[in-house]
């Protein structure tokens, strides 16, 4: 297994306020990973410092290439897609151009022709609204064009900051299943932050826990659910 | 009833060049959230440059193009070097900034050319149009040039990677970073094309106003005018704006009593006053359709 990203001793700041306070986790080729913590613990400031969305300072590695003090724009470039909180939608454009703006930075028009049908593929309720504006989706269906958005970059990894914010359970147990369909069968090395720690350490085979700015605990994930301690203390379930 | 016609179709023409305008003003104020002042100083002074190309001895057509490049890389230079270092400051710094341009331009060019009126050449002649009475060659050409513009500019926004990419930047910036569109220089991109479209705009209305620093002074009030009726966030309204406001202009200049040519003005600055108090938002802006 080689580690596709690595983070060591990430401090990151909003103003004078102080948000990480040396973080170090690792992650590895092909792995899901989930970064679980409550509310304000620094899961989302995280995911923005690896795409240098935030001021942060520490060591920050993709494939064994240094990411700190690149622009977000060059990081998306190194197969980085980031679905943020609130899914970021082009609300005033198409499905379609949602979709062909995800592949933007790529130069192969065919295959991006026919990357928009394997999204489709996919997720079947997009290709019914292609022409659509996006702002008049439902909250699932965004959620759906955030993820096939960020797969139109063909990435390596994806960062997905609380995919399951505000969706019914059901649509959230859904996403969730096509997430790991793409891990597996894509490649797609996928790191994802959540509030729902229960269904994410079933989704996942790696887990961090946050509290305030640091690690405190790591481990296989079946290991963590599996641990009631860990659980009552940290996760809340 | 020929007065009538008559007086629409000048106003198409005229409503062209405020239409232009207006997009300019537009295309910036979608990227940087700004008015920007300044933008019929720049298309004057485009204007001067190809007038001093075609002093050199180049023909029209030529002056015509060049000083539209030049116009591109000025704006993209003047977005550069004043605004990009302006991003984060607050509005009232932006202000002073382009209140800043357009002094500097506008004295700029009249250091250089002086401030006496000049003449301006029209590739079209100054004849009845198709042997009609009601509209001139030239008039004729202006909307002839303006709807080609504005044809080209909606197949590069709705077709192309780079248009596609452009509105994403002005739409959401964040997301655009996100999928590694490079939103500053989409910025500078668009005060180079609307500094260009401005230029189009100064080139075709300077045969009508007379070349002089301050020619683009009550265009810009219409061009204003005409992007807030058809709301600044909205191009097609901006073009839609220009051509009504061309219309009513002449309208009200015939037919409203005591109006004539000298209260034209104060009736586009009125129109400012009412959409904002009627409409905010003007006829074409920006309803986001959303469900939560």
């Amino acid at each position: 297994m080689t580690t596709l990203l690595n983070v060591k001793d990430l401090r990151a700041y909003y103003g004078q306020v102080q948000a990480l306070h040396g973080l170090s986790f690792s992650l590895n080729e092909g792995s899901l990973t989930t970064l679980l913590g409550a509310n304000g613990a620094g899961k989302t400031t995280t995911l923005r410092a690896i795409c240098n969305m935030v001021r942060s300072t520490g060591g920050i590695e993709f494939d064994g290439k240094p990411l700190n003090n690149r622009s977000t724009e060059s990081i998306v470039r190194f197969g980085i897609a980031h679905v943020p909180q609130g899914r970021g939608t082009f609300t005033t454009m198409t499905v379609e151009e949602n979709l062909q703006l995800g592949a933007i930075t790529r130069k192969d028009n065919a295959g991006i022709i026919s990357d928009i049908e394997r999204m489709y593929a996919h997720f079947p309720v997009l290709k019914q609204r292609h022409t659509q504006q996006a702002g008049t989706l439902s909250g699932g269906e965004q959620q759906m064009l955030a993820v096939a958005r960020a797969l139109m970059l063909r990435p390596r990894l994806m960062l997905l900051d609380e995919p399951s914010f505000g969706l019914a359970p059901l649509v959230v147990r859904d996403l969730f299943g096509i997430l790991g369909k793409i891990n597996r069968e894509d490649k797609v090395s996928i790191l994802v932050v959540e509030q729902n720690a229960q269904l994410a350490l079933e989704l996942a085979d790696q887990a961090y826990v946050i509290e305030t700015g640091r690690i405190v605990m790591s481990g296989n994930a079946k290991d963590i659910a599996n641990n009631e301690e860990i659980r009552k203390s940290y996760l809340g379930y | 009833m020929e007065l009538f016609t008559n007086q629409v179709l000048a106003g198409i023409a005229t409503g062209a060049i405020y239409a232009c305008m207006a997009l300019a003003v537009v295309m910036i104020y979608q990227a940087i959230d700004h008015l920007n002042f300044a933008q019929g100083e720049m298309a004057m002074f485009s204007t001067f440059i190809s007038w001093q190309l075609m002093q050199w001895g180049v023909p029209y057509w030529g002056a015509f193009i060049i000083a539209l490049a030049l116009s591109f890389v000025g704006g993209i230079a003047i977005e550069r070097i004043l605004f990009k270092p302006l991003a984060k400051a607050p509005v009232l710094t932006n202000v002073a900034g382009f209140i800043a341009l357009y002094a500097i331009i506008n004295s700029s060019a009249g250091l250089i050319w002086d401030f006496t009126i000049k003449q301006y050449p029209t590739p079209f002649g100054s004849s009845p149009f198709l042997g009609s009475q009601l509209i001139s060659t030239h008039q004729a050409g202006m909307i002839g040039v303006t709807v080609l513009l504005l044809i080209g500019l909606y197949f590069f926004f709705q077709y192309t990677r780079i248009g596609l990419a452009m509105r994403a930047a002005a739409s959401v910036p964040e997301s655009a970073r996100l999928v590694g569109i490079n939103t500053s220089w989409m910025i500078a991109l668009g005060w180079g094309m609307a500094t260009a479209i401005g230029a189009i705009a100064g080139m075709l209305i300077a045969p009508v106003v007379f070349l002089e620093p301050n020619m683009m002074g009550g265009v810009l009030i219409y061009g204003f005018a005409a992007a807030v009726l058809g709301g600044l966030t909205s191009p097609f309204g901006a073009v839609v704006g220009g051509f009504l406001v061309g219309i009513f202009e002449n309208l009200a200049g015939t037919y409203i009593p005591g109006v004539g040519n000298e209260l034209k003005l104060p009736i586009a600055l009125a129109l400012i006053i009412s959409v904002l108090v009627v409409k905010p938002a003007g006829l074409f802006g920006r309803h986001i359709v959303k469900r939560v």
